[in-house]
Order: structure tokens, then sequence, then C-alpha cells
């Protein structure tokens, strides 16, 4: 099968030593930041995305994917230990692990998110292989109105699964569309919503708001309400090896996890929210010790483990074969590649295959490299979850510094972030979601490209959308995801507000 | 307009959320701002369907609905969870650490990064709490030189130069690295 083949030209790509070293960096950084509180993927992506400038593609890829999956592995570790999960996707694993960690089983939830994480990433990757070649033969049968109503739809489901509220969602999207569109616009040449700053005559970069809304906005958040809570990292006792009996009890959930994980992660929008509860809700069904649950059960970490892993993986699919980035951090790594002039979707398979295949190769390795480093290197982790927070927290801003002002030395953008930053603060006070501010940045011009295209091809002619067959049934889709949770709630619960008489 | 929204029951249901009113106003004046904003872009006749105002009247027109929507959520009583709402931030630490950025702003180009990290840094810190202002400037000195020279030296990028650096270089003989 050519896709075998050309994964195993990844391979030959990926195991050169100069290459390997990046894995092992990747992975190592990737593992170190996210195992800090409040620092997430796609949070460790924008810091380290300055390191990449100097860097040739493939080789700065590589220190991606490994970043990537670090980072997954190492906000595992801290909900397990300290039950402040980095980011929503580990909530579960803080539910049961957290339990499973006082109870003295610290090292038997930390060895089953590790090795589920394994092999939900190794059948994960697996399956990017050979799913890849399949949506991009699908993809080439896209036009650009086909593509804009993917990207609504990506849009929509975004805004309404992340975080609680569709209004507020789509809210925070809507003002990231309008931060992808400051600058000028490349197809006439005007200048859009520059205030007279020729700063932002190029746009805002993403990473500014990235890290502005992830670092900064998050800190302020955590300062305003830190002496309010007291968190105490849980002292790792007993031995790291699970038992048989918990190696029995883990296997068949991380196969499961897997399951759920995958396609739901490469769906536009799935997110490793849905996959995760999903997992843990199935776990709780099937387990022949229920009771447990909510106790320390380790099938509630081996599942929704698995399960946040799978997704990751599955995040990568759309990202690299459409060009379709459902998460914060797939949207992060996809401007990484425009800003090298790579674009992903269907066409990057056949012009730049090495770079694709190097890159999912390396996700393997990175898999290995990973188990091998949290296992025996738990300690070290454990290290540095105990740096004091006031200090953890002054790194993370004077290294954000570092980031935006070693981009491009303008102040205005450190303004910016700062901005950035007590707008997220705000967001996050308020209950609106983040992540969508992101993909609304990257996607909101894509998304405008693809319109233009499709009304220059058609004419003017608004129709479009709705005459072709895919685009049109992409749009019903769409009104389905805005509309149906509302009118299901409304068709089996009739609301008992509105109704006269009540006090 | 109370027509729609179930007569009395809607008055009776207004208990007016300050925060969330305040929000859901910004957002509509967000929605404002970019609608005359983009109504002093000039079109080309020839892009009219396609020009550079399309998707920023879209986006004007999508943050206008959804601010209302906000607005009668806020005038409802909000959305926050009981929990949220009861929750005072920590005026002060937010103040030290706003101080610290404007103060890393002001100084990072006179003065060179080095001495505007560790500003930020001591600021940070006493916003989480720690009074330890000499131990914090210490170990914010130790890493903004760290990760500053780990930047300029292995990757040749200037995070902005300043006094401190310059010193240092002189003193080691560093060259910087391009």
């Amino acid at each position: 099968m050519e896709a075998f083949s050309q994964l195993l030209n990844g391979f030959a790509i990926a195991l050169t030593p100069m290459n390997l070293m990046w894995c092992l960096v990747g992975t190592t950084l990737g593992t170190a930041i996210g195992v800090l509180p409040g620092l997430g993927p796609a949070l460790t992506i924008a810091l380290l995305l300055p390191i990449t400038f100097k860097v040739e593609p493939t080789a700065a890829f590589i220190l991606f994917a490994g970043i990537y999956y670090g980072a997954m592995y190492g906000g595992s570790t801290t909900s397990i230990l300290l039950n402040t999960p980095g980011e929503s996707a580990t909530i579960i694993t803080a539910l049961e692990g957290n339990k499973m960690a006082r109870n003295g089983r610290a090292g038997a939830a930390l060895a089953t998110s590790a090795i589920g994480s394994f092999v939900a990433g190794t059948i994960g990757t697996l399956g990017i292989t050979f799913l890849a070649p399949v949506v991009v033969d699908l993809a080439l049968k896209f036009g650009p109105a086909d593509y804009f109503s993917l990207m609504l739809l990506a849009f929509v489901t975004v805004s309404a699964v992340l975080g609680s509220s569709a209004v507020r969602g789509l809210t925070a999207l809507l003002i990231g569309v309008w931060f992808g569109l400051i600058g000028v616009d490349l197809q006439t040449g005007q200048p859009r919503f520059t205030f007279g700053l020729p700063e932002l005559l190029d746009g805002i970069n993403v990473i500014v708001v990235a890290v502005g809304l992830f670092a900064v906005g998050e800190t302020l958040y955590v300062a305003s309400r830190y002496r309010l809570g007291n968190d105490e990292v849980i002292p790792l006792k007993g031995s790291l090896w699970m038992t048989r009996e918990e190696w029995k009890r883990s296997w068949k959930p991380w196969l499961r996890g897997t399951l759920f994980g995958f396609p739901i992660g490469a769906m536009p929008a799935g997110g490793a929210e849905i996959p995760t509860f999903l997992s843990y809700y199935v776990e709780r069904k099937l387990s022949s010790k229920p009771e447990e649950f909510g106790k320390g059960a380790i099938e509630g970490v081996a599942g929704p483990e698995a399960a946040n892993n799978a997704s990751a993986a599955g995040v990568l699919v759309p990202m690299l074969t459409l060009g379709l980035p459902t998460s914060a951090t797939a949207a992060i790594m996809l401007s990484a590649f425009q800003s090298y002039g790579i674009n992903p979707g269907p066409l990057l398979l056949e012009s730049q295959p090495q770079l694709v295949w190097g890159l999912i190769a390396s996700l393997f390795i990175g898999n290995v490299m990973l188990l091998v480093l949290n296992l025996p290197m738990i300690a070290i982790w454990v290290k540095l979850l105990q740096i004091p927070a006031p200090l953890l927290y002054a790194g993370i801003l004077v290294f954000a510094t570092i980031g935006t002002y070693g981009i491009t030395q303008s102040p205005v953008d450190l303004i910016l972030l700062y901005l950035v930053g007590a707008m997220g603060y705000l967001m996050r006070r308020y209950d609106f979601p983040t992540a969508p501010v992101i993909i609304g940045m990257i996607l909101g011009p894509l998304a405008e490209q693809n319109f233009r295209q499709a009304m220059t091809i058609s004419a003017g002619d608004w129709t479009v959308f709705f005459t072709r067959p895919l685009s049109a049934t992409i749009l019903v889709l769409v009104a389905l995801a805005l509309f149906g949770p509302k009118l299901y709630s409304l068709a089996v619960k009739p609301k008992p507000e509105g109704v006269p008489g009540d006090a | 307009m109370t027509g729609s929204f179930g007569g009395a029951g809607w008055a009776a249901r207004l208990r007016p959320a300050l925060g969330e009113i305040v929000i859901a106003a910004g957002v509509l004046v967000l929605a404002a701002v970019i609608f005359w904003q983009t109504l002093s872009i000039p079109v080309s006749p020839i892009y009219a369907k396609v020009g550079p105002t399309v998707m920023p009247m879209i986006t004007a027109a999508g943050l206008a609905i959804l601010g209302i929507l906000l607005m009668v959520e806020a005038l409802q009583g909000g959305w926050r969870t009981e929990e949220e709402k009861n929750v005072t931030p920590d005026r002060v630490a937010l103040l030290w650490i706003a101080a610290g950025l404007v103060l890393n702003v002001l100084l990072i180009g006179p003065a060179g990064f080095t001495i505007a990290s560790v500003i930020l840094f001591v600021c940070v810190a006493r916003g989480f709490g720690s009074k330890a202002i000499l131990r914090d400037a210490a170990i914010g000195a130790a890493f903004a030189l760290v990760a500053y020279f780990g930047f300029a030296q292995t990757l040749g990028i200037n995070i902005g130069a300043g006094i401190v650096e310059s010193a240092i270089e002189r003193i080691f003989g560093l060259g910087q690295g391009s």
C-alpha cells in the first residue's frame, strides 16, 4: 500500500540523528512545560514557536510533534498529582486519578495513564497514516464553496462545543475573526482596522494573541484568586508499576478509549472533551466494580487518558489533510506551517510528502520516547510541580515577553500582548471560552479567501453555497449544530418558565 | 419589546447583573466600532460583492446579534454560576501584575531586557504574595540572563540588549552571534 511505503520513507527521515535529537528536545520540553499547571499544549507551542524560526521546516515540525504529545503527557501528570487539570480534557483524569493518588496508588495511575497514552498514540498515529490519503482523496473533490461551508461548520461546532454556551463561544470566535482581519487585505491591498498604526499593517501575530490569552490572561486570573485556594502536591508513594490486576483492568479501557478518541478528534470540532467524558461514562457502565468510581477506579484513568491522546492524534488528520484546525493547538501549528510558506491541505501530501510523513513517523518515535521519559523520570517532573506559584507565573510572563518581543522588538506588540491578556482575564472571569479566538483568527482569513473564490467563480451568485451538493449538505449540518440542541431541549422538555401563572 | 418576551413575566425576571451587562455592552460597542471602521474602507465597484468589506460587515453584524443576546441574558440575571459570582477577585494582586507589565513595556527599550524583566518578575511574584523581594530579584535576574544569552547566542535573536547585557558582553568578551 502506498501509504505504508511513504511511512517507511518518513521513518528514514525521522530516524536521522539530528531529527531524533529534535524529537527528544521536543518531547522533553513539551512534557516539562505541560506539567506546569496552567500551561496547556497550545500555549507551549505558542511560546516555543520563536525557537523554530532559525530551524528548517522538517526539524521544526518534528519539534512541534514532540511538544504536542509531550504537553499532553505532562498535563496528565499534573491532573493526577495536583488535581488542578491543565485543561478541560484532563478533568476526568483528575477525577479518578487524583483519588487514586490519595489512596497511595499514584504510581499506578501515572503508569496506566502513560501506557494508555502510548497505546492510544500509536494506534492513533497509525490511524493518521491510513486515514490521511483517504481524506485527501475526498478533499480534492471540494471546491472553494464547499471549503467555506466546511469552515463554517468548524466555526459553529468549535464555538458550540468548547465551553458552556454557544453564544459566548461564537462571540469569542468572531472576536478572533476580527483580529484575523486586521492588516492589509491581500486581495485588494486595502488596509483594514489598522487605526493608523503602521505596525498593524502586517496584521496581529497569532502568537501574540495566543500567549496573551493563555499566559497573561491565565496568570491574571489565577492571581486574582490565588489566596483563595491551596493546592498541595500529593507525594509519590507506592510503586510505579502496576499489579497484574491493574493491567487486566486497564487494557480494554485503553482500546475502547482509543476507539472513541480518534474518530471524534478527527471530525471538525470534535475536541478532546467529548471522547474523554464518553469514555468515562462507558467505563463506569461496563466496569465490574462500579462502586469504585469516584474513589479511584483505574478504568476511569485508563480509558479517558487513551481517549485524550487518540483524539490529539485525530485532530491532526483534518489539520494536515484539509488545513482545517479544530483546536487552538492545531490552529497555532497551522499558523506555524504558514509562516514557513507551507499550506496544509490536500496538495501538501503530494508536494511535500517528506515533510508530512517525516512528521507522522516522528509522532511514533515521540510516543516511544515519551513512554521511556515519563515513567522513570517522573520524580523530576514532580519536582517541577513543586515550584512555588509566584516564581512560576513570574517566569511564565517573562518568557512570554521574550517570545513576543523577540519576534519583532516592537513595544507595540508587547502592549498588544498585555491588552489581549487583559481581555483574556475578562473572558475567563465571565466564562467565555478562549480557544475559539485563536481558531477564528486563523480560520477567518482562510474562510474569507474561500468565500471570495467561490463568489468569483460563480460570478457573484450567492446561491452557489446551496446548490452544490457537498456545500448544501454541510450547511444543513451547520444549522443542526447551531439550533439542534436548543430545539431538542424544547421538544423533549417543554419549558417550565413562561407558563402563565408561574410565580 | 416586552411583548415578544412574555409580557409581565419578563419584567419580573429582570435581575440585572452588573458585570455581565458591562460585558454585553462591550460586545455591542465592539460591533459598532467594527462597523464604523469598515465604512471607511474604500470599495472599488469591481469588487462589490467580494470586496474587503464583506467579511468585516458579517463579523460586525454577528457581534451585534450576539451582543443583544448577551444583554438579554445579562438582564435576566447573568450567566455566571453562583460560585463564580461570590468570588471577589484580589484586586491588589492584579494591580501588582499590571504594574509589572506596564513597567516592563516602558523600560525594555531604554534599559534593556534584563532590567525590565527583573522588575516584571518581582512585581508578578509580589502579586502572588511573595514578599522576599531580594530573593525574587536574584532569581528573576538569573532567569532573564540565562534566557537572554540562550536566545541571543544560540539562536541569534535579539531580544532587547540594554545596559546589563552590554556590560556582561564586554566583561566576558562575548560578541553577539548573528
